[in-house]
């Protein structure tokens, strides 16, 4: 194939980049055309990104399409993907042409600045996926927090401030943690390079436990685990509707990312030993935050405790390492990308119109807004995980992997599935049906076509994939068994060389 | 042996010498007018910019002179590149300043050349007594300068405070050095470090002493905690493109110089002085981080900032490895370029002609004028570490070596540190980008402008091509420990 000859990863990572520069040097008056110009890289950039879909060989658990230049002297600048990173790169260059158009009109302000940090943001999420460096992932991993700190900061709400230090400090502690447990393995094996690292270094049990706590550290706050998830709530609210829409679909994704390229098979040893304190962190978190979503009096607040419930079914999948959990966890990410960032939207539509988030202030849209109530149902349905739509595949295949390696987990966690339903159908009953008795509500219109144009490609995929979620899993089956046999065969050495005298 | 040629070596501190003797009469001769000091000060950037070729032409190999007294080195030329470019580019930042302020005298531009010729003896000094002749020319230079505004009383005070400190240090720097010399009977490095090879000085207690009174003496020329108390003031008071000369080249000399002590000299007191620098590197990060929150005026804000990154700093040198060095010599570099940058935008904080040095006046500054608050905001979220901005690579290095020498904890100090460190450094941009705007500045001299500019660059810019740096550093750093 001509393709893997391409530098394609990179550029893809930096086409967004260059258009952000492009924005730069526009005169500052311009407004649509940063919007233009925004909305013309993204779709590029997605249609350039689908031809490694089309190129992938889901044949072999090997890296692909993998780029090596010298950098930092031992510290190489290097991209590859495989089946688990794959999918999350077109996941990105999918929701962001949708964010440009979520914010089309919502953001009148500094719009030039906004595109330029959202087309660097891509850039870095981008990069997160293909880096096959530590350092050089971490770069693109903590890159993102500046441009996410302002456009939280900058562009949102009235306790933006707060929100964005909060998420900015909180994200920075893991990370830094992280970041000397990377130092620590180039320290050992004299390498950050990741799939030497995978596939040749064997750290000694102490270390790994250390490590994995470090690594763990960083991913548990992005993804986020309950107990440190409480920054995610603040960031959501405050951000503008496409900063959230990228909070829950991409950034919270690269915890369950790091989780799968860096924890389990870096560090099987810990993973074994640790996994009951992330399965008890994973249900806590899901009937917990489910509980909390349910008392809230905030749309976008709601959301955002449904999806530490999510990421709950996440976190219990990967760490069971078996085929269906990592699987599932893997289909629900992606599906929750798609769902929350539906939902997301969803909220922006109306707030866009109303310019209020509380529950209360809605009611009865079903009768004004009939489009939109078919579209919110889709994904009010898909967040419940309704078999047929993408929410169930994930969340099935998960509860099926927790089942075969611990019953009690799964028991409890499918109260979540439960609970899900309860605020789900809560909040869609609060706002959709009921009396259209609120003055306010009374003359709104129904979906615009910029609206349609950015709702309709989420609900076919979250149909779609509930349907057929084949395409997703031939991606990552062969990577995800690879994943799981070297896990089982880590754990079998060690054990062997315990009984050994 | 001893003919003219064989003085080439020290070809850069003669021409600066001479140069500056040069320009001293040339000014003395010409009209008392701004015009002449104008021409001075650019004349002096000419002569540093000839200073900077005569080092860079100075060849690879380590030559000793004098004796032994003086060497030059791959190590001493890095530093002196880097003294050099700090000192003109704070004097390219000086000029609009004291103009304005009525007081540019051609004496400024000169007193600088002198004590970048101390900063030079102190970089090539390989015996305890021509380090403390530099120490000492560059100190007294420095001291004038802080008092250059004499009819300010922040700026006399300031002068006054750092000369009785700075006497003080001097004192103790001299006492440990006698020590030193009274118990081993040398004041060569090289000899202090064939005498005390393999711990044969750990166990004399008069000479750690020594040794602890010289480290004293040198923890307050870079301001490590706790003998930090001099810098808020001094940098507060002084006039700003003063304090911005303080925080860039007399920082690289002074580090550059401990380096060279304690890796030329005590090799093999390497246990011993390392608890020192642990202590130093910790004390000054928890200090500057959080000393640094409740600060409302910028230049006090950049002062802690600086004693934070003294700590950073020492984290590298306290791994007493080569590597350490060569992380110590990037995060200087790095930090050089990032604290020029940042008194770029102090000195661009102007309406009218009153300078204003509070935080809160940077409100919206996003608004009023987006080229300079991103690449204030670049600087700054260089100096929090974040990458992909220099500062990370600065931080990666210092913690790498440090992990490598087997000092875990210093380096979880060090990222707490830098997380509080976050913390303001995201205030000021908080205030820069998310506040409602304040008045707008006046336009900045084309001289501050350029230096925040190409600074903000090298920042940003540095990610895609770092070897350079990482070389330069490297072979000074295999030139320092054999």
């Amino acid at each position: 194939m001509i393709i893997t000859t391409q530098p394609i990863l990179s550029i893809i990572t930096f086409l967004p980049l260059v258009g952000a520069l492009f924005i730069a040097t526009l005169p500052k008056a311009a407004a649509n055309n940063a919007r233009w110009v925004a909305l013309w890289t993204t779709i590029v950039t997605f249609f350039v990104s689908l031809l490694i879909w089309v190129n992938f060989d889901t044949s072999t658990p090997a890296f692909q399409f993998v780029e090596e230049y010298a950098w930092l002297g031992p510290i190489k600048y290097k991209m590859g993907v495989d089946g688990i990173s794959m999918l999350f790169v077109i996941l990105t260059t999918f929701l962001m042409p949708l964010c440009v158009l979520a914010s089309w009109q919502s953001i009148e302000e500094r719009v030039k600045e906004y595109m330029i940090a959202f087309l660097v943001l891509e850039t870095l999420m981008i990069g997160v996926f293909c880096a096959l460096d530590l350092v050089l992932f971490y770069l693109f991993f903590e890159g993102g927090l500046i441009p996410m700190f302002l456009i939280i900061g900058v562009w949102g709400g009235p306790r933006r401030v707060y929100a964005s230090f909060k998420f900015f400090l909180y994200t920075l502690l893991g990370s830094l943690l992280m970041l000397i447990a990377i130092l620590a393995i180039y320290g050992y094996a004299g390498t950050t390079d990741i799939p030497a690292l995978l596939a040749t270094t064997r750290l000694p049990p102490e270390m790994q436990f250390w490590l994995w706590l470090a690594f763990f550290a960083s991913f548990a706050v992005k993804m986020p685990m309950w107990p440190v998830h409480t920054w995610l709530p603040d960031a959501h609210v405050e951000a503008p509707t496409a900063g959230s829409v990228i909070l829950a679909a991409i950034l919270l994704k690269m915890g369950g990312y790091g989780f799968l390229r860096f924890s389990v098979p870096m560090f099987p040893l810990a993973t074994e030993q640790l996994a009951p304190l992330v399965f008890a962190m994973s249900v806590i978190a899901i009937i917990y935050t489910s509980l909390v979503a349910f008392v809230q009096e905030d749309m976008k607040k709601l959301i955002a405790y449904s999806s530490v419930a999510h990421m709950g079914f996440v976190t219990m999948g990967i760490f069971t390492v078996t085929t269906q959990g990592v699987d599932g966890a893997i289909f629900q990410m992606l599906s929750h990308g798609i769902v929350s960032a539906a939902l997301f939207l969803c909220v922006g539509v109306v707030y866009d119109r109303m310019h209020t988030r509380e529950i209360a202030a809605y009611g009865g849209l079903a009768d004004r807004m009939p489009l939109y109530a078919a579209c919110f149902m889709v994904f009010t349905m898909a967040n419940v995980g309704l078999p047929g739509t993408s929410g169930f595949v994930g969340e099935f295949l998960t509860l099926l992997g927790a089942f075969k390696v611990n019953t009690w987990v799964a028991f409890f966690a499918t109260f979540g599935v439960i609970l899900s339903a309860c605020y789900a159908l809560y909040l869609y009953r609060a706002v959709i049906f009921g009396k259209l008795d609120k003055p306010a509500l009374k003359m709104l219109p129904d979906l615009s076509a910029r609206e349609i144009a950015v709702l309709a490609p989420l609900v076919i995929l979250t149909i779609l994939l509930g349907f057929y979620p084949a395409p997703i899993l031939d991606v990552t089956a062969v990577s995800v068994k690879n994943l799981v046999a070297q896990y089982e065969s880590a754990i079998a050495g060690a054990s062997q060389a315990a009984t050994l005298p | 042996m001893d003919t003219l040629v064989s003085y080439a070596p020290a070809l850069p501190e003669i021409a600066l010498a001479a140069g500056a003797m040069f320009l001293l009469t040339l000014g003395v001769f010409r009209e008392d007018t701004a015009r002449t000091g104008h021409s001075i000060g650019w004349l002096s950037i000419g002569l540093m910019a000839i200073v900077a070729l005569l080092v860079g032409w100075g060849g690879a190999d380590r030559v000793e002179l004098f004796d032994g007294a003086y060497v030059s080195d791959a190590f001493s030329r890095f530093s002196k590149i880097l003294i050099l470019a700090a000192a003109a580019a704070s004097l390219i930042l000086s000029f609009g300043y004291f103009e304005r302020a009525k007081i540019m005298k051609f004496e400024i531009p000169v007193i600088v050349l002198l004590s970048t010729i101390g900063m030079f003896m102190m970089v090539s000094a390989n015996d305890l007594i021509s380090l403390y002749l530099g120490l000492e020319l560059m100190s007294l230079a420095l001291y004038v300068l802080a008092a250059v505004r004499r009819d300010s009383l922040r700026s006399s005070e300031s002068g006054l405070k750092y000369f009785v400190l700075g006497a003080l240090s001097s004192g103790m720097l001299l006492y440990g050095a006698s020590l030193i010399y009274g118990f081993t009977g040398t004041t060569s490095f090289t000899a202090l470090a064939a005498a005390l090879k393999d711990g044969a000085g750990a166990q004399n207690v008069g000479l750690i002493v020594g040794l602890v009174f010289l480290l004293v003496g040198l923890a307050f020329k870079i301001s490590a905690v706790p003998f930090h108390m001099w810098t808020p003031d001094v940098y507060e008071g002084a006039p700003t493109p003063v304090t911005a000369f303080f925080a860039g080249a007399p920082k690289v000399a002074a580090v550059a110089l401990l380096l060279r002590v304690l890796h030329d000299a005590f090799p093999g007191m390497l246990f011993q002085w390392q608890q020192i620098i642990v202590f130093l590197s910790v004390a000054s990060m928890l200090l500057g981080s959080f000393a640094a929150i409740g600060q409302t005026s910028i230049k006090r804000l950049l002062a802690f900032s600086s004693i934070a990154n003294v700590g950073f700093i020492l984290i590298g040198l306290a791994a007493g490895t080569e590597y350490g060095v060569t992380s110590v010599l990037i995060y200087l570099a790095i930090y050089v370029v990032m604290t020029l940058g940042s008194f770029a935008v102090v000195l661009a904080m102007r309406r009218k002609d009153e300078m204003d040095e509070t935080i809160q006046s940077l409100a919206g500054l996003s608004q009023t004028n987006l080229p300079m608050a991103l690449a204030f905001a670049a600087l700054l979220f260089s100096m929090a570490g974040i990458p992909p901005l220099a500062g990370f690579f600065a931080k990666l290095y210092v913690f790498d070596a440090a992990i490598k020498a087997g000092l875990m904890p210093l380096v979880v100090v060090g990222a707490l540190s830098s997380v509080v460190g976050a913390f303001y450094y995201l205030r000021v941009v908080k205030i820069m980008f998310f506040d409602e705007p304040a008045d707008k500045f006046s336009p900045a001299d084309a001289g501050v402008r350029w230096v925040l500019g190409l600074s903000a660059a090298l920042v940003i810019f540095y990610v895609v091509y770092p070897a350079p740096l990482i070389d330069a550093a490297n072979a000074a750093a295999r030139a320092l420990v054999p």
